[in-house]
């Protein structure tokens, strides 16, 4: 089992309990759509499994590694070497080109590939903007950048939340079967926040969060 | 409606009060330090003013001969002309140790001054007779009457407040005698209501000058640079305040347009908001200019004497040492706090107005257009190239600081073009993406930092410059003393017999006695005291000659040719094979010219026979005595004990040197403590702008965080970055500092003291400054560093959240 979570509890300071007991299950090179009403929690959700946020209860397992046990720097090497996130907005560094935004995950982690840089460049139509800086891009083409450069560092889990979130109907559909294709190319395991049940039908498995649990 | 949006306007400062202060303080020290510098100033020229007015000085049209004293004769001839003048000799005596102005007048005719008015209505006023027949009376002010306390041979004393502490004020009869100079006169003044039908004065009296009543008060004008020289200062640390100010209301602006734009959808114009957004600003300028006055007020009285004592030093301008409150002065102030203010916030205030009412938050532009990005290099490189021309064109001294502003002005606007250029090439160069990421983001804080960056720009250059000019006047200076200072004691006789008895006594016991002896000549140039010296190896070997001809000394030892001091070789233009006139049948070829620091007056040295030929019984002042140095402490006390001195009268060279080092370093007190404030001021500023930064920070560090780094790593490179920006300001600093070190030196200092100094480089120095800088960003940066480094995770996840 690749991402294992059990029983997660989770409230932030001063509010009501936000996830009361969630478990999950996600296999290698598996996709999981994760729905739920607005405010139910799935954000919440993907960012305890992306090891950015602590939690008070259960467990989360990721590829052999319990998250509730590591320090700061611990979590940050989690997130550098065995996963990757796409979020709704705000994915790309401003300062940095296209080219360098792309492979700054790989980078980090200390394993790029130029030629599987140029692949996925290509495959995701930026081999002509590899020059631009993020803040002359399209919506849709800095989400197909920030998937590039999640991609890049092959992760063996992807977590996209709402990746399309920003998009129009035309972008939004093109850069979620780009994503889809090169997941499953891969072998990446997905984890998606997504509100279209149309989406979620194309993947693998389906959880729905209510309640601050998977119904 | 007001009330209302007043009540909203104002909430922002209470959920930031912080930002309030740091506004109030940034407007407090601006104000601060230019008032301190304006008290300053308008109490030394009060001084100025007060000494004017108590000698009458600048009223009268004055009759004076060109190169020197007259006899009374040429007075004798006026009045019988028929032309109503007033007579006056005016000359300087040693006594106690010390030298006294001494100006006599005649107390006849003489119009009435203020200490002569005020001893006649005084309680117990002196017999008119008294004052006019022998001894006379001396008037002085208290503080010189309680030094001169016990002194022999002199007249009853007489106090009065009303005139300057350093002269005495007598009968012209009295002051021949005190002066040694009967019959003779420095100066006749016209008195206004002239009879008609004069004689013509080129007839009366062909060898006098007429001299204009406006063109008399050149203490002004001499110190006229000193405090040009502070007003710089002030003005600098003007600048570096309102940068603060500058920073903290355009975050303010930022944070609060969310109101504003909600205000204007409820119906407020825009044209309303600026106008109470502006009333607010100006209220603030008020409050922060009054603790700022505060400051200033308290910081002018404790700079204030050693102001005093500079003056004194340099140009024997008298300034009390004391502020008085004037209530110009607090307005001049707080209109410049309200138009700094005002100026500081105006770009702001300009963006907010244009704001358009629909539009989202979203990320600052941080890449200029780039026909703008070259705006701001070639206007810098316009203004020192301005510069340069004015003072290669007019020269004089305002030009002289017109280069200086050019270039502090212009090196400002070049900076952010040359860091991001510098930025850029240490990104290509960088291979790590945490180092290439770093540098592409300094640069795209540079917009934000850019005046913050200026004002340390400017406080670093200007400490780099003034601290090169006064290190190398220091070293120059020490130099000089070794120099001149060559005998190992140094005597002052009681008098003139005593000198003699002294001089057989000492002459076969020592290397050589080389005796002191001036007499105060007039020159055309003002003042000139001229030196006879005997022939003596030490002179030929040790004197500081800047400018010589061949066979210097041997000219001068036989008495056709004279040496003079560099501020009158600079102020007259006469230079080695020039002639110097010494009154009507006397010139002679100057051989050398020589540096002399700290001494506001011509100075000319000639042989001891020639000295005697040009003006007979020239005193003797003292003697320089060349005796092997373990001997020179035990001869001391045997002087002091054989002729009965004060053991001030026979000086060991070594305390000499430490006497006139200390008066020259409080001369700089003033000028190091205005550079260090300024440097604090410029560290405060950096401060500010990255706490205005911080609003905008999270978005571009939340993505790298999330991509695997640590809060704590990214604290410590936002320290890095800081302390980075500071150091490559620091370097484009040093090289303007030195240019301005050069243009204090080569410039400002000749037109403003008559001597140049050479330039020596400290680098020892550079990096103590470089240091202190990296300090300053480090705490700088520290604050937000920290702030990071406790950001709960979910702040940073917030960036990526839906609803922004
Ligand atoms: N940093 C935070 N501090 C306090 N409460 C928070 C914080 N982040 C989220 N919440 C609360 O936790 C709950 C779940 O939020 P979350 O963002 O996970 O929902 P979501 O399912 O992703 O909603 P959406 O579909 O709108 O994105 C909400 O009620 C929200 O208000
Ligand atoms: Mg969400």
């Amino acid at each position: 089992m690749l991402l294992k979570i059990e029983n997660v509890r989770k409230s932030y300071p001063g509010g009501r309990p936000v996830l009361q007991g969630v478990s999950l299950d996600l296999d290698t090179a598996q996709t999981l759509a994760l729905t739920g009403e607005s405010g139910s929690g799935k954000s919440t959700l993907l960012n305890l499994a992306a090891a950015m946020d602590s939690f008070e209860d259960g467990e989360i397992t990721l590829d052999g590694t319990g998250l509730s046990s590591l320090d700061d720097p611990g979590r940050a090497d989690l997130r550098r070497h065995s996963l990757s996130i796409v979020f709704q907005q705000f994915n790309l560094i401003p300062s940095l080109t296209v080219r360098k935004n792309l492979s700054f995950h790989a980078r980090l982690a200390g394993q790029e590939d130029k030629d599987w840089n140029a692949h996925l460049a290509d495959r995701l139509g930026l081999s002509d903007l590899l020059d631009r800086y993020p803040e002359t891009l399209s919506g849709g083409q800095q989400q197909r950048v920030a998937i590039g450069r999640a991609l890049a560092s092959r992760p063996k889990l992807l977590l996209a939340d709402e990746p399309t979130g920003n998009l129009d109907e035309t972008a939004s559909a093109n850069v979620l079967d780009l994503m889809l294709s090169l997941v499953s190319e891969t072998g990446t395991a997905l984890l998606l926040v997504t509100h279209s049940s149309e989406i979620a039908g194309r993947l693998d498995k389906r959880a729905h969060l209510s309640g601050g649990r998977i119904a | 409606m007001t009330q209302a949006v007043v009540q909203a306007l104002l909430s922002h400062w209470r959920a930031h009060r912080i930002q309030l202060a740091t506004l109030l303080i940034g407007i407090a020290l601006a104000t601060a330090l230019w008032s301190a510098v304006q008290a300053i100033n308008a109490e030394a020229r009060a001084s100025y003013q007060r000494a004017n007015n108590q000698l009458a000085l600048g009223q009268f049209d004055t009759l004076q001969d060109p190169s020197g004293l007259f006899p009374l004769a040429r007075y004798t001839e006026l009045r019988r002309a028929g032309w109503q003048v007033a007579a006056a000799l005016e000359g300087s005596m040693r006594t106690n140790g010390r030298t006294v102005r001494v100006l006599g007048v005649d107390m006849l005719s003489y119009p009435a001054l203020p200490a002569v008015t005020q001893m006649e209505e005084g309680e117990t006023p002196p017999d008119p007779a008294q004052i006019l027949t022998a001894p006379g009376r001396l008037l002085l002010h208290p503080e010189l009457a309680t030094l001169l306390t016990g002194t022999q041979d002199l007249p009853p004393m007489v106090v009065t407040d009303n005139l300057p502490s350093d002269l005495i004020l007598t009968d012209i009869g009295v002051a021949e005698v005190l002066l040694n100079r009967p019959g003779l006169l420095s100066r006749v003044i016209i008195l206004p209501n002239q009879p008609r039908n004069l004689p013509d004065l080129a007839v009366v009296a062909p060898s006098l000058e007429r001299i204009d009543a406006a063109s008399q008060l050149d203490t002004a004008q001499l110190t006229d640079s000193f405090h040009l020289n502070l007003t710089a200062f002030g003005l600098l640390s003007f600048a570096v305040g309102l940068f603060i100010v500058h920073g903290t209301v355009g975050l303010a602006f930022a944070q609060r347009r969310a109101m504003i734009r909600t205000l204007r959808a409820l119906g407020v114009s825009m044209r309303r908001l600026v106008w109470m957004i502006m009333a607010e600003l100006t209220l603030f300028a008020i409050v922060g200019g009054i603790l700022g006055l505060m400051l200033g007020f308290f910081i002018a009285g404790a700079l204030l004497p050693d102001v005093a004592a500079t003056l004194r030093g340099l140009y024997g301008a008298p300034v009390s040492g004391q502020i008085a409150l004037q209530p110009e002065w607090v307005l001049a102030g707080l209109a410049m706090a309200v138009g700094g203010t005002l100026l500081a916030s105006g770009q702001a205030l300009f963006r907010l107005s244009r704001m358009p009412l629909l539009s989202g938050a979203g990320l600052q532009t941080w890449r200029v257009a780039s026909s703008d990005r070259w705006l701001s290099p070639i206007a810098g490189s316009v203004a020192i190239l301005g510069g340069v021309a004015a003072h290669l064109l007019v020269g004089g001294l305002v030009s002289g600081f017109a280069m200086v502003a050019g270039f502090l002005v212009g090196a400002a606007l070049i900076l952010p073009t040359l860091l991001s250029l510098a930025l850029q090439v240490l990104q290509r160069r960088a291979t790590g993406p945490i180092a290439q990421w770093l540098w592409s983001d300094m640069r795209a804080q540079l917009p934000g930092l850019s005046l913050a960056l200026m004002a340390l720009l400017l406080a670093l250059a200007a400490n780099v410059g003034v601290g090169t000019m006064v290190s190398s006047f220091r070293l120059t200076f020490t130099g000089w003393l070794d120099q001149r200072l060559t005998s190992e004691l140094y005597l002052t006789p009681s008098n003139q017999q005593q000198a003699q008895e002294i001089a057989e006594w000492l002459a076969p016991q020592v290397h050589a006695l080389l005796p002191i002896r001036n007499v105060e000549l007039s020159h055309s140039s003002g003042p000139l005291f001229l030196y006879g010296v005997v022939d003596d190896q030490t002179y030929r070997e040790k004197w500081p000659l800047i400018a010589s001809s061949s066979e210097t000394w041997d000219r001068v030892m036989d008495g056709t040719a004279i040496l003079i001091n560099e501020q009158l070789a600079r102020r007259e233009d006469l230079w080695p094979g020039d002639v110097l006139s010494l009154g009507a049948n006397l010139s002679l070829p100057i051989a050398g010219v020589y540096s002399d620091y700290g001494n506001p007056t011509g100075q000319a040295i000639v042989s001891m026979d020639r000295l005697d030929k040009i003006t007979p019984g020239a005193k003797i002042r003292g003697f320089g005595i060349r005796v092997p140095e373990d001997r020179a402490t035990e001869l001391a006390q045997t002087l002091r004990d054989r002729f009965d001195l004060p053991s001030r009268s026979v000086v060991q060279q070594a305390a000499m040197k430490a006497q006139s080092v200390a008066v020259f370093e409080t001369t700089f007190v003033v000028t190091s403590a205005l550079n260090i404030l300024t440097l604090g001021v410029a560290g405060f500023a950096i401060l500010t702008s990255l706490l205005t930064l911080w609003t905008q920070r999270l978005p571009q560090i939340a993505p790298i965080w999330a991509l695997g780094l640590t809060r704590a790593r990214l604290a410590r490179l936002e320290l890095l970055r800081s302390v980075l920006l500071a150091a490559l300001t620091a370097v484009f600093a040093l090289p303007l500092g030195l240019v301005l070190a050069w243009t204090l030196l080569a410039v400002i200092n000749v037109e403003a003291f008559g001597w140049r100094l050479p330039m020596y480089l400290f680098p020892s120095d550079w990096v103590y400054l470089l240091v202190l800088t990296l300090v300053a960003a480090l705490i700088a940066a520290a604050l937000p560093a920290l702030r990071l480094l406790r950001l709960p995770p979910a702040d940073l996840l917030r960036v990526f959240a839906n609803e922004r």
